[in-house]
């Protein structure tokens, strides 16, 4: 009952008419800063600082403001990734494998709502999750010693095989490439840089953005180039937007997806460092393993766009649990919101809770609040979104390309990252003429270094043993997982797999 | 919140007229601006951007700092940038700390050195702190440092920056005080983080943790963990009076993670002087007493000259500990 009360408190700060009004122009921008490419929810939150501080709002103000960014900026990945198969940020990757398929298939707009619903649910267990489960699940994260986060990880990509439909072994292909490229950069456990070639710019290691907008969005300019006398424009006619709300049927078979990747996104999302990307990965190759009988995962099926979006914004929700109780960022941006509090002279820790409870209290209210909003704001905002369908390529494309630049160079100010940019763009490009999949070589360099690290930090710890990476009930549990979902599809799978190929042969690249 | 805004534009007020009566002829920045060589969210964002918040509010500066992330290479992107293409901007300073000086001696900003910038004053600093487990057995640094000077295998460190950092560096400051031969032999852990290392310490990973004041400051107040040393050559104020120093318990080191800046080499004097005289006087504002206070930063009151040659002292301390433990040649 004290939840409640509190939780009413929590309410009485966030209705106000100013705080409302904040939590409606965080819900607008973010979604906006989402939807570019390159621009992520991290980016989101941290441009919007100097507008919170020069509007001098008071700690509570600031912090719906940008947690309502946060939040936007998660729904709003998703677009660019079901319209144009170029992700919006790092977390919405998983859902241009359906999401694409589906738009292709004329069915964007019911992509956009579905995905709009599922980010709704997820976001909304999640929050409740943090409310109810805050003190405790910090008790979760210190089961997870390096030893656990290694199988977490290995577990991760065990499962890879499942993400990829077309050839594994393209898809284990790229993944070492993703794990290679993330050794670039100065090695933390023994301050030695690796392949960096005396150049300074790649001692921090490959900032997986430029990758992600590199590989996406420049690769997809580079082969309209190449199709530009082609069908192109033709290509473009094709697409239908579609009714724009899913019916009954589609959000019903959805619902036992949407509330599974919930919970799994949360949880992914309270572990501090692991975030929203791993949380809506999970989330899509459990779905996959679980429910796809058929083989329809990746060739425009609604589970498969509603489970990395529950999931997604499950651990956005999730990630803010050990920022609020530990004082330990579970993901980049709440390690902004964490250096926004720490300004705004908050300690985020153990104590927050009872030292700041208005502050607290009024956040998650505010989260719900924004939540609600964002449902109201995406479903008439469909049809909008969808008209970007129409633009041709002619017009769209240069339009990419010129929003990848100035993103990224409004990113990091470095020439250098546009360099590599173009690099990665042309990789791709070559990639996607060899039918190799891309998702992988991203969650390779986004996940490669932590994984690393966590094997080291393990073996260090343990003077070299390797059997440590199996001594805890729980590591050998996802040991376990891990060998299962990775052998299972190879014996059970091979069946449903040819006839996936053959449904996937069609879909062009991108969809792998 | 009113009441510290109202405060904040009564002292921004007074100190504002004081401010420009004192420097009506002084060189004032035309487009100052920040560069901080990280993402934002760091220390070094936090750097920039509060001290060009205070300074605004107090008039040292008329126009809004512009805060520029320069993120890459641990800082040695934005030092390149600063040495090749911004050496001759008056207008310009950029956030350093401990690390910046880490690095440099340490050669990882490739070719550049201490002397190709000015330094300008530190703004505060942040002591090392070696912590343990509430639950531990481990009372006092002689303890710990006993144990692993016994079997060196038997602890493991944890600590938020990289090996050779400057968490790192602060334990063997330590034990080469206790007169541990070998440092290569203590077993340090590398986390991304302070933050990430502490819930490591809290799950039984790692026996001890190596880190700021700052970054223990919430776990000390919830009970968590314990804190066995501090590395400052004084007590501190507040919530850490009650842990002894590492002095008090006979072992002499000391290890300051000190915030700052840094000009571009070519900046006149004229220009230079000015700067160090605002973070002067920033740094004697009461505002920025509390600020400090706020989030853990102990007294560090070094500018000019006397930063000069505290950061050069620094870099050949951390270039004979960085040769003793292999990590340069």
């Amino acid at each position: 009952m004290e939840l409640l009360a509190n939780l009413g408190d929590g309410f009485a700060v966030a209705l106000t008419l100013q705080n409302l009004g904040l939590a409606l122009l965080g819900c607008f921008l973010g979604t906006i800063m989402g939807a570019l490419p390159g621009l992520g929810p991290s980016n989101g939150v941290a441009i919007l600082i100097p507008l919170a501080f020069t509007m001098g709002l008071g700690p509570t103000p600031s912090l719906i403001l940008l947690t309502s960014v946060y939040y936007g900026a998660m729904y709003g990945g998703r677009i660019s990734s079901i319209l144009l198969g170029i992700p919006g940020d790092e977390p919405a990757m998983m859902t241009v494998l359906d999401g694409h398929p589906m738009a292709k298939k004329g069915m964007a707009g019911e992509a956009l709502s579905l995905s709009g619903i599922a980010s709704f649910v997820g976001a909304f267990f999640a929050t409740w999750g943090l409310i109810l489960l805050a003190p405790q699940l910090v008790k979760i994260a210190l089961l997870f010693g390096p030893a656990e986060y290694f199988a977490l990880f290995a577990l991760a990509f065990a499962t890879l095989g499942g993400v990829s439909s077309t050839n594994q072994a393209k898809s284990a292909f790229a993944a070492m490439l993703g794990l290679g490229l993330a050794t670039i950069g100065v090695d933390t456990q023994t301050g030695v840089p690796r392949f960096t070639f005396g150049e300074v710019h790649l001692y921090d290691g490959l900032d997986f953005l430029v990758a992600i907008v590199g590989l996406f969005a420049l690769s997809e300019v580079f082969i309209f180039l190449e199709h530009r006398h082609g069908d192109a424009d033709a290509d473009s006619k094709k697409l239908t937007v579609g009714r724009l709300t899913p019916p009954m049927s589609m959000i019903k078979a959805c619902t036992p997806t949407m509330l599974r990747t919930s919970v799994l996104g949360f949880i992914a999302g309270v572990l501090p460092g692991a975030g929203a990307s791993l949380g809506s990965f999970i989330s899509y190759s459990m779905e996959k393993k679980l429910v796809d009988k058929k083989g329809t995962f990746g060739t425009g099926d609604p589970r498969g766009v509603a489970a990395p979006e529950a999931g997604n914004n499950a651990a956005a929700g999730g990630a803010l649990v050990p920022m609020l109780a530990l004082g330990v960022p579970g993901s980049g941006t709440t390690a902004v919101l964490l250096a926004v509090l720490l300004s705004l002279n908050i300690t985020p820790g153990p104590l927050l809770f009872t030292q700041n409870p208005d502050v607290v209290w009024g956040l998650i209210a505010a989260l719900f609040i924004a939540n609600i909003m964002l449902l109201l704001l995406n479903i008439p905002m469909v049809g909008l979104f969808t008209r970007v369908l129409m633009v041709p390529p002619r017009i769209l494309m240069p339009i990419v390309a010129m929003v990848s630049f100035v993103g990224i160079y409004g990113i990091s100010g470095s020439t250098f990252d546009l360099l590599v940019m173009i690099g990665f763009g042309v990789m791709g490009w070559v990639l996607r003429k060899l039918d190799v999949p891309l998702v992988p070589i991203i969650l390779g360099t986004l996940l490669g270094n932590t994984m690393e690290n966590n094997l080291r930090r393990a073996i260090t710890i343990d003077n070299g043993d390797w059997f440590t990476l199996v001594d805890s009930p729980l590591s050998i549990t996802l040991w376990a997982i891990a060998i299962i979902g990775f052998i299972m599809p190879l014996i059970v799978g091979r069946a449903l797999r040819s006839r996936m190929h053959r449904k996937g042969e069609d879909e062009g690249s991108i969809s792998d | 919140m009113i009441i510290t805004a109202t405060r904040g534009l009564v002292a921004a007020a007074v100190l504002g007229v004081s401010a420009i009566a004192a420097q009506a002829q002084d060189f004032t920045p035309e487009n100052p601006e920040c560069i901080a060589p990280a993402n934002p969210g760091g220390g070094w964002d936090f750097t920039c951007r509060q001290v060009g918040k205070s300074m605004q509010d107090q008039g040292l500066i008329e126009k809004t700092m512009q805060v520029v992330n320069l993120a890459g290479g641990g800082g040695g992107v934005a030092f390149a940038e600063v040495v090749n293409k911004r050496a001759d901007s008056n207008d310009l300073i950029v956030a350093a700390s401990s690390a910046t000086a880490t690095r440099l001696a340490q050669g990882a900003y490739p070719g550049n050195t201490t002397d190709q910038v000015r330094w300008l004053a530190s703004i505060g600093a942040d002591y090392g702190v070696i912590a343990v487990s509430a639950d531990s057995e481990i009372e006092t640094l002689p303890q710990l440092l006993d144990m692993m000077k016994e079997d060196p295998r038997s602890v493991s460190i944890a600590g938020g920056s990289a090996v050779g950092g400057w968490d790192h560096l602060k334990v063997l400051i330590a034990a080469d005080a206790y007169g541990i031969e070998d440092v290569r032999t203590v077993k340090y852990v590398a986390f991304d983080g302070g933050g990430e290392a502490v819930t490591q310490l809290l799950a039984g990973s790692v026996q001890a943790f190596t880190g700021d004041a700052s970054e223990a400051k919430g776990f000390v107040d919830s009970g968590d963990i314990k804190v066995i040393a501090v590395l400052s050559p004084e007590r501190l104020s507040g919530d850490f009076a009650d842990f002894p120093t590492a002095q008090e318990q006979g072992i002499d080191a000391i290890g300051a993670n000190w915030r700052g800046f840094y000009a571009p080499g070519g900046m006149s004097d004229e220009a230079y002087d000015a700067w160090v005289s605002k973070i002067a006087d920033l740094y004697a504002s009461d505002e920025w007493k509390s600020i400090m206070e706020a989030n853990g930063l102990a007294p560090l009151d070094l500018a000019g000259a006397e930063f000069e040659t505290f950061v050069t002292d620094s870099v050949s301390e951390i270039q004979d500990i960085s040769r003793e433990i292999g990590i340069i040649k």
